[in-house]
């Protein structure tokens, strides 16, 4: 079976891998990259806990080809404390208790910040209707919901 | 599990060529959103991936005096984020962004909505309603056909072997055009759709000059109902009218009983997005 070769930058490391022709974005991070942050739920992209950015884009790596990955900047829940130091929303997660079993989380925040990025300030509709594709079976959505909104305004407070 | 070759060639004729050599086995990738989910389940088994996103002509959009080129593997967020597009067409481009999550819209592009050919296919029956015509490049050369003839039935094209769906042409809009797309799913987002209904119109003050009535969901091809068009050009858009044209609607559909809805529902619901798509559209027809 001939290795695809793949070039691509995952979290501002230009990182290189091989990967056959079936296997995921998804597949290559948890199995051979050893970032195990993203979370297969469904495989088949209806309940983002696989969400990465792709040149900005939020997707779902179970939805996307390793060999897909060439040339692209690739973001992932690795990529998103600094060192230490928890994103924003990170922190208010935790401090909030905006997860139970936490196995959506990662793509949660992944999404979240793919929101908040484009958009500082969402109303609560717009926050709900951009985590629609994030599914949490624990159903704690409200939680994540407010969590999303206090760091939307913190960070605006911040920004200013 | 058996090998897959992957290819992601710049140009379309070697996409073509790569194709028309995997001799039936092989698969166009756009999104993917719906490939790899048939990869997954064993649906799909291809022997060769044509990843067609390298392709320039496929992944953009261009205007030229007024008509719209979209690339068939451009995705639902680029669109949805296109203002010219928005402001011509925005019944085509809500229907392409009520596809899937935001995470699907990053990739799901309308030109595999259209090859997956579901019934269902929530951009088929705006684009139908907008006279959005397809170009189709395969080993023979390039041909052009309505958006509706392009599906064979579930699941099916009319693709021969080797061809792929280039891009959509959106044509040049009078003064006074609008357009609207609505479905009905039982729940707000993230569903298919159980009727989908795509209208399409132009009015020169209260009367309406052009319309084209695209429906979804309700036989095993979108439908073009020209029917429902007739009732509505010169008209003002009365409830005579109206009714008439949800008639049309009516007698068009072929739907099957599922979990989704029944033949009776399926056919009454078509009749009344058919009236709240026409209103919509006209309501944007008028402020164009």
């Amino acid at each position: 079976m001939s290795k695809l070769h793949v070039s691509t930058i995952i979290n501002g490391e230009p990182t290189e891998f091989l990967c056959d022709g079936r296997q995921t974005v998804l597949d290559v991070l948890r199995e051979q990259l050893s970032l195990t942050g993203s979370k297969e739920g469904c495989g088949s992209g209806d309940c983002g806990a696989c969400s990465i950015l792709v040149d900005g884009r939020l997707v779902c790596s179970c939805l996307m080809l390793g060999a897909e990955a060439e040339g692209k900047s690739i973001e992932t829940i690795e990529g998103m404390a600094s060192g230490e130091e928890l994103h924003p929303l990170q922190k208010k997660f935790v401090e909030m208790a905006a997860l139970q079993c936490g196995i959506c989380t990662p793509g949660v925040l992944v999404a979240s910040k793919a929101l908040l990025d484009r958009n500082p300030d969402p109303t609560e509709t717009e926050v709900r209707y951009w985590l629609a594709g994030n599914l949490c079976r624990c159903t704690g959505y409200d939680k994540i919901v407010r969590a999303v909104m206090d760091v939307a305004a913190e960070m605006r407070e911040t920004a200013r | 599990m058996t090998d897959i070759k992957y290819a992601a060639p710049d140009t379309i004729e070697e996409a073509v060529a790569i194709l028309a050599a995997a001799n039936g086995s092989g698969r166009v990738l756009a999104g993917g959103t719906d490939l790899l989910v048939q990869l997954r389940a064993g649906i799909a088994k291809p022997g060769t991936i044509v990843d067609v996103k390298k392709i320039a002509e496929m992944t953009t959009i261009t205007e030229t005096d007024g008509a719209f080129r979209i690339g068939a593997a451009v995705s639902g967020a680029v669109i949805g984020e296109h203002e010219a597009l928005r402001t011509l067409w925005p019944g085509v481009v809500e229907a392409i962004n009520l596809i899937g999550s935001t995470q699907v819209q990053g990739r799901a592009s309308p030109g595999g909505n259209l090859c997956n050919a579901s019934p269902a296919a929530d951009s088929v029956p705006a684009m139908v309603a907008a006279g959005a015509t397809v170009t189709i490049q395969g080993p023979d050369g390039r041909r052009e056909l309505p958006v509706e003839k392009v599906a064979a039935g579930p699941g099916r094209t009319n693709l021969a072997k080797g061809e792929i769906v280039v891009s959509f042409t959106l044509p040049k809009r009078p003064k006074g055009s609008g357009d609207a797309y609505l479905r009905l799913i039982p729940r707000t987002e993230m569903d298919i759709a159980v009727v989908g209904c795509g209208v399409s119109l132009t009015m020169d003050g209260d009367t309406c000059t052009a319309a084209r009535v695209g429906l979804g969901a309700v036989a095993p091809l979108v439908l073009l109902v020209e029917d429902a068009a007739k009732a509505l050009v010169g008209s003002k858009l009365d409830d005579a009218a109206l009714e008439a044209a949800a008639e049309a609607c009516r007698a068009a559909c072929k739907p099957i009983d599922d979990k989704r809805g029944t033949i009776v529902y399926r056919t009454k619901i078509a009749g009344v997005l058919l009236k709240r798509a026409t209103a919509i559209a006209a309501e944007r027809a008028r402020s164009h």
